[in-house]
């Protein structure tokens, strides 16, 4: 039984880089927070402990908010710690400790308000805590998950012109730049900070007492720049084991279970003892086809899966009905997504038609998988027999999990994929540049990197929405990522807690937020 | 019986460093490694050097096996390659669950054994006999897993006894209600075996020659089966008993997972998960120490419960 809850924690890890995240509703209009459910936990009142259980990483879990990977580690990083910014539920950046960011012209200044926050201990947050936070997750020789995103800030040209504000100087123009403030882990810790056996933070919640693979303690920040949390404490515990989570939930031994699979969410969902949060638009599930080798280098051969693939099946099968159909393009509901193409249903006829233009029929393409995270061997065992109606031979090839990841970037031509959510941007320059490091899918287009670069450097948001559609469309017609499907993210709380945002799925600034939470 | 002593000490010594070194290179043979698990779906190669520069996984195995042997016979297991913590203690503070659960099963078990094994033996054939008889055997070829899960269902979630799971216990002493459901569970299959040894050991001791004669001699019935069917009858079951420790020891991964302990057998899993070599090591070290440990004394008690057995040789 804990067998089966270990892949659950590689997904997690994995999720991460992705920050899951979810938009359900496509009407969240930045800086909105209003996503919470109606509960029969009334009104928000004050007081009380809520515990919370999520997957742990054992005695190596660290409360080094810059050393996050875990979604235990980044619930609790939250808890203490704020970022300049973070993920509204759309993937758009929202100010935090960062009152407001202007650019200059250029886009290559980017001039930062703090708010007036303090530390725990009393301190102010300023500006050279932000530039010492940031100059520790970039120092040289780290492996810190910030570090790529934020080493396109020249810290040593950055400078603090008052006690609240300071100029960032970037390498390059970077429209998106507040993307990075919000990047995972890019967390504002007090100057001169490398112990954090006793963290000080400037977030909701004060550390009280910590064990790693244990428990977490805080208690309620009643300074909180934010508010003051209803809660008087936090505790954060650690259960690996799916069913112990839902059993300690049912037992009254916790409020707050993180990551339930969607068989339990079903069956406890209409029993009346427990809530069930389904965070939509949290996981992206598709296919990575090398697009700089045969055969899927003809790209009649790549838009001869987009029409091959049933999609509503792989959704009811692959995610138990708990997700929804996604058009081939990653972050449908994010900010700058091109919801105006149609989307695209299963098509064998035309897909027989383009296999035969790519001479391909009859072929026989191993198709990479592994049990690296949830999913993917499901799916590609159905896609196999959908292809094999068109009169493809996808042979499903089942990989080590633990090196799945590192192993189809490098080989293989066609393989089952998994992402968390990020921005549209992130995405992109990780994954489509021809620079980019994780570019699985071999996509590399100088004329694409025209567009994204173009984008970055117009401060005409409605040409870089134009530009985003461009790179979109193109991606649509013969990119190499078939993105299928996105899932939900399903959390599960005691009848009595109130204020959980049902819209707001893993890393963005909503999902977790226990200053937010009341126990009725 | 010191010479004896002696020499399964030694072979004892002899063993763990055996176990060391195959405990070694197993873990070396396993696929992956950690820099590519600590790099997740970020395998960008930069990183994945960079992380293998770190760890040292590029150093020859043998180096590293003399370095990890030297350090590990000062009581220096290294460092976790996940953290920040010495892998002595991680283990450290994941003993005191497993001990605690092991050595509370252990003090139950043994009377409870004894005295089911006996009553089954005391006449043989009888009513008593045939129900712990087929109890202990219906039992027996229950997984935990499933005991586990039942247990938890039909006493935790649905009656309300006692708390489904440890989970968020700083200690499991403060808090004693959370040991019971894992306890009661964690005696249910050796509690089986145990006593259906001590059951056959009995009724062949009371069939054997010496036990016939002490009665001949007038002897209580109550004093022939204690004072001197019984120690012989349970010599098999003390080793037994050696091999159910190990077990215990072992984290019995499956109850601690079910109930949420964070004990050695969770730490083990989460170490393989996480490719934390050091940690692997580290336990298996701990594991065939406590292995070897135990069967001395096994053997030792049962030299002297019963001097004349082959048992122990």
């Amino acid at each position: 039984m804990h067998h089966e809850s270990r892949p659950a924690r590689g997904l997690n890890r994995r999720g991460l880089l992705g920050l899951a995240a979810a938009a359900g509703a496509l009407v969240v209009l930045p800086g909105c927070t209003g996503g919470t459910a109606v509960t029969a936990a009334g009104p928000p009142r004050p007081g009380g402990r809520l515990r919370a259980a999520f997957t742990g990483g054992g005695a190596a879990e660290v409360l080094d908010p810059h050393e996050t990977d875990l979604y235990i580690e980044i619930a609790r990083a939250k808890a203490l710690f704020d970022k300049l910014a973070d993920y509204g539920s759309d993937m758009s950046p929202q100010p935090r400790l960062a009152q407001r960011w202007e650019p200059s012209q250029d886009l290559l200044t980017w001039r930062i308000t703090l708010r007036q926050a303090a530390f725990h201990d009393g301190r102010p947050v300023r500006p050279r805590d932000v530039l010492a936070s940031y100059a520790r997750i970039v120092e040289p020789g780290s492996s810190r998950r910030a570090k790529a995103t934020l080493s396109v800030i020249d810290l040593p040209g950055s400078r603090e012109i008052d006690d609240r504000t300071f100029e960032f100087r970037l390498k390059r123009p970077y429209a998106e730049f507040p993307n990075a403030l919000a990047t995972l882990g890019a967390y504002i810790v007090p100057e001169g900070t490398a112990n954090f056996d006793r963290p000080v933070g400037s977030g909701p919640f004060r550390f009280v007492s910590f064990a790693p693979g244990r428990n977490f303690v805080a208690a309620r920040n009643p300074d909180y720049w934010d508010g003051a949390p209803h809660l008087d404490e936090l505790e954060i515990v650690v259960t690996n084991d799916e069913a112990a989570r839902v059993n300690a939930l049912l037992g009254k031994q916790i409020e707050y279970a993180h990551d339930l699979t969607p068989t339990s969410a079903r069956t406890h969902e209409n029993t009346g003892q427990v809530q069930v949060h389904r965070l939509p638009l949290s996981n992206f599930h598709g296919l990575v086809m090398k697009t700089d080798r045969p055969p899927f280098d003809r790209p009649e051969l790549r838009q001869a899966m987009f029409h091959l693939v049933n999609r509503d099946e792989l959704v009811r099968s692959v995610l138990q009905g708990s997700g929804q159909l996604a058009n081939d393009l990653y972050g449908k509901g994010y900010r700058y997504y091109a919801d105006a193409l149609p989307q695209r249903a299963q098509d064998l006829d035309q897909a027989r038609a383009l296999i035969k233009q790519a001479g391909a029929e009859g072929l026989s393409i191993d198709l990479d998988t592994s049990d690296g995270s949830t999913g993917l061997k499901e799916a590609a065992l159905a896609i196999s027999d959908q292809a094999r109606q068109a009169g493809l031979n996808l042979n499903v090839k089942l990989g080590n999990k633990d090196t799945y990841w590192s192993d189809i970037a490098k080989n293989g031509v066609i393989a089952s994929y998994r992402s968390g959510a990020m921005p549209l941007e992130s995405h992109i320059s990780q994954r489509l540049l021809t620079t980019s490091t994780t570019n699985n899918s071999k996509w590399q287009r100088p004329e694409f990197d025209a567009l994204y670069h173009e984008a970055q450097s117009t401060t005409d948001d409605a040409r870089r929405e134009q530009l985003y559609f461009q790179m979109q469309d193109q991606l649509y017609r013969e990119g190499g990522f078939l993105w299928w499907g996105v899932s939900d993210w399903i959390i599960a709380s005691a009848p009595n807690v109130g204020g959980i945002d049902d819209r707001a799925p893993a890393n963005t600034l909503d999902w977790a937020r226990y200053d937010r939470v009341w126990l009725a | 019986m010191t010479r004896y002593v002696l020499r399964r000490v030694l072979l004892g010594a002899v063993q763990v460093l055996l176990v060391m070194t195959a405990v070694f290179f197993l873990t070396e043979a396993l696929p992956g490694d950690a820099a590519v698990t600590i790099a997740g779906d970020n395998p960008d190669p930069a990183i994945i050097a960079l992380l293998r520069e770190q760890l040292g996984l590029n150093e020859p195995a043998w180096q590293r096996l003399g370095t990890w042997l030297l350090g590990a016979v000062q009581g220096d297991f290294g460092r976790s390659l996940v953290g920040p913590r010495a892998v002595a203690d991680i283990i450290g503070s994941a003993v005191g669950p497993t001990l605690l659960l092991a050595g509370l099963t252990l003090v139950l078990l043994v009377p409870l054994s004894v005295t089911l094994g006996m009553l089954a033996a005391h006449r043989e054939g009888g009513l008593v006999d045939r129900l712990i008889t087929s109890g202990t055997l219906g039992l027996y070829s229950a997984p935990e897993f499933a005991m586990g899960v039942l247990v938890v269902t039909v006493f935790a979630v649905q009656l309300r006894w006692f708390p489904p799971t440890a989970v968020g216990t700083t200690s499991l002493l403060s808090n004693p209600a959370v040991l019971v459901l894992p306890v009661f569970v964690l005696l249910l299959r050796p509690i089986c075996s145990l006593s259906r040894l001590v059951r056959a050991g009995m009724l062949d001791a009371q069939r054997a020659e010496y036990v016939r004669h002490v009665r001949r001699l007038g002897l209580a019935p109550a004093r022939v089966r204690f004072a001197h069917a019984l120690p012989n009858a349970i010599a098999p079951a003390v080793q037994q008993l050696a091999r159910t420790t190990d077990w215990l020891v072992g984290g019995v991964i499956v109850i601690e997972a079910i109930f949420v302990v964070p004990g050695l057998g969770t730490t083990l899993l989460e170490a393989v998960s996480a490719r934390d070599l050091p940690v692997i090591q580290g336990l298996a070290v701990l594991l065939a120490s406590t292995t070897v440990l135990v069967n001395l004394a096994a053997d030792i008690a049962a030299r002297t419960l019963a001097p004349a057995s082959e048992v122990g040789r």
